[in-house]
């Protein structure tokens, strides 16, 4: 693979191994910027191996991190002015937590790689640090019996390992805490933006045109007026549901993701209130408007869990035994009553 | 207690996780309490206990490293998309597949 983040080669004992810096340029921060956006997320990798950071020698840490590139430069650009190797594992481009909980960053990859890169010839100290949230995949115990590496757990931020390293291996209780705080909120609303306005053309587009054959009138003209009220709804459940929501996550309302996207949704929907069109307020179409909102928003909302810190399967299970039914009813009542409300004028 | 206006402190659903430490079997090493990134386990006295059950995410993170098999649970990955997903009998990778930022 063509790395144009390799600065340059560096000779061990078991041959040249590709050397980093923790500087990250542009074009690093333009590559972070589009995956942010989900452009080419699945293809956003570093060829697994052994890495120098700086100048590293015998006696330097040893640090483990996946093959998807936003976790190797967070790594790397939280070393500023060490010197450390990194061996990347190979979880086909997935971050760390994820490639764990899916075992592509398990204890057989971790072996294989401290082998394949025949560590124990470049390191005298017989240890290898991984990040905390690799431990759903590797059983550290299991590393030390079948490579003699001691295989120890860092913190769960990369931007710790300073403090980690300094006090000889060692983390506070806050460093192996994974919290959510807003700034990473915030960076997953992008991805969560591309990805429901997507969904959400397609569907204005079939309102569009069912509205355009409904309505009385030269088609655009009927399409658009028909077609106003699902569209803010659609445009306004996404607010709710894909912006509002993971920002304010900790003060909406209740622990269900579904019960804050329904606050958020409600408190757009009273906030746009007075800024919608007439049309839009007749009685059965507003209640069309109302459900959709809160549909889409509900529906977002409950698929912030994947991307939340802290939700379990089990209840993210329970959650949807009751958000799923809802959220059908909310959608059946935003195409029904506009359907009636089309039904009524025509 | 629900606490709607806590500040830095997410907490999921009350009493579903499928997390259990076998006191019986429990050696006290304390690893759990290292890997756990919710801080559920606590060490005392030589024995470890749950101490916030209702914090933990079932990522299944203590059991795997836990050297005396105490600990069990249903590990998972708590993404509603993923769940979807397999009911529609999409098979695959869930959500991180998609372009969600998750898990």
């Amino acid at each position: 693979m063509d790395q144009p983040f390799v600065v340059g080669g560096m000779e061990t004992p078991v041959g040249p191994v590709p050397r980093v810096s923790s500087v990250l340029t542009a074009r690093d921060h333009w590559g972070a910027f589009k995956v942010r956006w989900g452009y080419g997320r699945m293809r956003y990798r570093v060829d697994p191996g052994l890495y120098a950071l700086g100048n590293p020698g015998s006696n330097d840490p040893v640090l483990v991190t996946a093959n998807y590139k936003l976790s190797f430069d967070a790594l790397r650009a939280s070393l500023p002015g060490r010197d450390a190797w990194i061996l990347v594992v190979d979880t086909k481009g997935i971050n760390v937590w994820c490639a764990a909980g899916k075992g592509s960053f398990g204890t057989d990859e971790v072996v294989f790689r401290i082998q394949a890169c025949r560590l124990k010839e470049i390191v005298s100290h017989g240890t290898v640090v991984l990040p905390q949230l690799s431990a759903p995949g590797v059983a550290a115990r299991h590393v030390k019996v079948r490579t003699g590496f001691r295989a120890l757990f860092g913190p769960v931020d990369a931007r710790d390992l300073p403090a980690y390293l300094d006090a000889g291996y060692k983390a506070s209780e806050a460093m192996r805490r994974k919290r959510f705080p807003l700034r990473e909120r915030v960076a997953l609303i992008p991805v969560e933006l591309v990805h429901s306005l997507k969904w959400a053309a397609l569907v204005a587009a079939a309102f569009f045109v069912v509205g355009g054959m409904l309505t009385k009138g030269p088609f655009w003209a009927a399409a658009w007026q028909a077609a106003l009220s699902p569209l803010t709804a659609l445009l306004g459940g996404i607010a709710a549901g894909a912006v509002l929501t993971p920002v304010l996550l900790p003060w909406l309302p209740g622990r269900a993701f579904t019960t804050k996207g329904l606050f958020a949704g409600g408190i757009f929907a009273m906030a746009l209130w007075p800024f919608l069109d007439p049309q839009v307020l007749r009685p059965v179409e507003a209640g069309s408007w109302i459900s959709g909102l809160l549909s889409v928003s509900a529906f977002l909302a409950m698929n912030f869990t994947g991307a939340s810190t802290y939700t379990s399967l089990s209840g993210v299970r329970r959650e949807m035994r009751w958000a799923v039914p809802l959220e059908i009813a909310l959608l059946a009542g935003f195409v029904g009553l506009w359907l009636w409300a089309r039904w009524v004028s025509a | 207690m629900e606490e709607p206006f806590m500040i830095g402190r997410l907490v999921y659903l009350k009493d579903v996780v499928t997390l259990h430490l076998d006191a019986e079997k429990c050696v006290g090493c304390g690893f759990c309490t290292v890997v756990c990134p919710h801080g559920v386990f606590v060490r005392e006295n030589g024995k470890t206990r749950l101490a916030d059950r209702d914090a933990c995410m079932e990522c299944g993170a203590c059991a795997r490293n836990c050297p005396s098999n105490a600990i069990s649970v249903q590990s998972g990955v708590g993404c509603a998309q993923a769940v979807l997903n397999t009911m529609i009998g999409r098979s695959g990778d869930g959500c991180c597949s998609l372009d969600s930022g998750c898990c």
